[in-house]
């Protein structure tokens, strides 16, 4: 009788944690010019959860959402704030847009909380603090490892460089050359496209008038993609004497539906692609599916992820939401994720994975993205370079 | 260096069509109905959401999605006239402004619950896809059938506002309301099929754009818009003529710059608009 009754006081402080929610305040773009970025981020939260259920060590999790409305690094950073003193929240997590991701990351910094960056993409976003994990990928992290690979596998001498005029453009733009150069392939030209773009033709013929070896185009997901291949289709772009290359978004799913056979042989380097067979993926795509209608695409997977990163941390501490905990917990963390297996640094905190190289070929009739290549476990080069840098 | 300039000027050519068909009716409205009306993107958006579903989910011929195009966004702009702008004829600017920009963040939040945000694609059939070499020079095809149709169309509008009934009605009611009435023309109707035009050139425009510039929710409030406001600002408020020169201009000075000058970006076409505002500052055929 008495050992139940010490039981059960033990237990006491157990049950009051399990009835209290683990909240997770998520700050995305939700209206706005990227509001399917966000859309599909959340999607794939939504996945996750639905997948393997919200409840973690014993305790229910609820997410608050706030939206941005686009690129708003004070609306991000009031939101982050608002969703820590006035909801506590114990993790944030979200942020679709490196701009929100700086002014969310002061806010980690400030408050020690725990903070999942589920897509921003600019390498240094994870400097911002302490506390915080990534669980997209960053633009070094495919545009240099792509910029090496074109230059030595791909065997390109010569490139020409069509990036959007903002930061991801620019870093991509720096990540790439600097790499091919380095390999020892040549830059021909190169041109920036206004971020508000809405006609690519006269971009696309100036490249062509140069007709070099190769072009790598970086371009942000959207309606962009589609109209740029268009152009490129328009001009009459051959492939076979000119190559392609691209990040992920450039043949995204939409944009190969829009651009049809011609985007045919464009190779591209991305972490994800949700026509990958593995099982993890097959099952994680049908479920989305039957949730959403729609494909998951690099946004979602950064969102599945993030939620399996934050279940994950939150077994290792047992429910626990002490930050020193969960950063304690989430760093070095190694999973399986249907983009393939990945790892959170446990130095720089940032992500770990696959870099592929694709090209689009028909696969029973459909443009896939067919990976021929694969560079296994790619660290964030930027990040090595702090890390070097800082000793 | 000549047939790069003849394929920079016929490329923006092209593209100034494109740019007229969104524009013209906006034009029409804000000059002889003196309604700011800053949804009329919007009109554009249910034209190609109307081409996606029939030319998707209905397997129509893209030609035959672009009638109904048309239609969508007269519909529309019937609807929106009689239950909501009709009230504000007399409004103040200010009021105008916001209402119709309140619309638009309405629509926008209606095309992505219906179609997601995702962006949106209508496949024009094969033989309007690709390109054809002609003095050395590659033309896309799709841009001559946007040239032509612009033209045509121009050509119709012309037509209709000079030399028939409806039009001698039409520019009554603009030029002197009063007495337009006093002759018993029905000014209010005269006005909506006015709007219904606009909406509807706009809903054609929006369809032909797909090819170009692409489809997504947020189509009403985007850069769109702004290339929009500059043709009226520029062409001058009720021109049709002048929609129809600033278009061109601003296509082509558009094309040019990015092919010639890249790393001003898109920039000079912002230039070229103060240039000319400062030489005319009621646009190039404004009268008021």
């Amino acid at each position: 009788m008495k050992k139940l009754l010490v039981a059960a006081l033990l237990a006491a402080p157990a049950v009051a944690l399990a009835q209290q929610p683990i909240k997770i305040g998520l700050v995305l773009s939700s209206s706005g010019q990227f509001a399917d970025a966000a859309a599909q981020l959340d999607n794939g939260i939504k996945t996750y959860m639905k997948m393997h259920g919200d409840t973690v060590a014993g305790r229910k999790i609820e997410l608050i959402r706030r939206d941005t409305g686009g690129v708003a690094p004070d609306v991000a950073k009031r939101l982050s704030q608002e969703l820590v003193v006035r909801d506590n929240v114990d993790i944030l997590a979200g942020y679709v847009l490196t701009p929100n991701a700086m002014a969310g990351g002061d806010v980690s910094a400030e408050a020690k909380k725990f903070m999942v960056v589920m897509n921003a993409a600019t390498s240094v976003v994870i400097t911002k603090s302490p506390y915080m994990i990534r669980t997209s990928v960053t633009l070094p992290q495919v545009m240099e490892t792509f910029g090496t690979w074109a230059a030595t596998k791909g065997k390109l001498k010569q490139s020409y460089t069509m990036v959007t005029d903002y930061g991801p453009g620019h870093d991509s733009e720096n990540a790439f050359t600097s790499a091919f150069k380095a390999a020892g392939g040549s830059i021909a030209g190169s041109v920036r496209f206004p971020v508000a773009n809405p006609d690519f033709s006269a971009f696309v013929q100036r490249a062509k008038d140069v007709a070099p070896e190769s072009i790598f185009i970086f371009i942000p997901g959207g309606a962009q993609p589609a109209a740029l291949g268009k152009a490129m289709a328009e001009r009459g772009i051959d492939k076979k004497k000119t190559k392609v290359l691209g990040s992920g978004e450039t043949t995204a799913e939409a944009a190969l539906k829009s651009m049809g056979d011609n985007a045919l042989d464009i190779i591209t380097a991305w972490h994800y692609d949700y026509t990958s067979k593995n099982k993890l993926n097959v099952a994680f795509v049908k479920e989305f599916n039957a949730m959403h209608g729609r494909n998951p695409d690099f946004f979602s997977i950064g969102g599945y992820d993030g939620m399996h990163a934050i279940y994950e941390t939150l077994k290792k501490t047992k429910g626990k939401t002490d930050s020193d905990a969960l950063i304690a917990a989430a760093k070095g963390l190694k999973w399986e994720s249907p983009r393939g297996p990945m790892m959170i640094d446990p130095e720089t905190r940032d992500v770990v994975q696959n870099v592929y190289i694709r090209r689009v070929q028909k696969v029973n009739g459909e443009l896939t993205n067919v990976v021929f290549d694969t560079i296994p476990m790619v660290k964030d080069p930027a990040g090595e370079r702090r890390k070097q840098g800082q000793k | 260096m000549f047939s790069s300039a003849v394929g920079v000027l016929f490329d923006g050519f092209a593209y100034g069509m494109l740019l007229f068909l969104l524009s013209v009716g906006l034009s029409v409205t804000l000059g002889m109905m003196n309604f700011v009306n800053l949804a009329h993107c919007t009109f554009a958006a249910v034209g190609g959401y109307c081409t996606v579903s029939l030319v998707n989910r209905l397997d129509w011929p893209f030609l035959a999605a672009l009638p109904a195009a048309f239609l969508a966004g007269a519909v529309l702009a019937v609807l929106l006239e009689r239950m909501l702008f009709r009230r504000l004829y007399r409004a103040s600017d200010l009021d105008q402004c916001l209402v119709t920009i309140g619309v638009a963040f309405m629509s926008i939040a209606a095309f992505a619950w219906f179609y997601s945000t995702e962006p949106q694609s209508a496949r024009p059939p094969a033989y309007l896809i690709g390109s054809f070499e002609l003095l050395g020079r590659s033309f896309g095809v799709y841009r001559v059938f946007l040239a032509a149709a612009g033209l045509l169309i121009t050509g119709l509008l012309v037509y209709a506002l000079e030399r028939t009934r409806f039009g001698a009605r039409v520019r009554a009611a603009v030029d002197n309301q009063r007495m337009a009435r006093g002759l018993g023309i029905d000014v209010d109707r005269t006005f909506l099929f006015t709007f219904a035009l606009g909406g509807g050139l706009a809903g054609l425009g929006g369809a032909l754009a797909i090819e170009v510039i692409g489809l997504e929710s947020t189509l009403p409030l985007s850069v769109v818009l702004v290339y929009v406001l500059i043709v009226v600002a520029v062409g001058g408020l009720g021109s049709i003529r002048g929609s129809f020169v600033a278009a061109i201009v601003l296509g082509i000075t558009d094309t040019a710059g990015k092919y010639y000058f890249p790393w001003l970006g898109a920039f000079l076409i912002y230039l070229v608009m103060v240039a000319l505002l400062m030489w005319r500052p009621l646009g190039l055929f404004g009268k008021r």
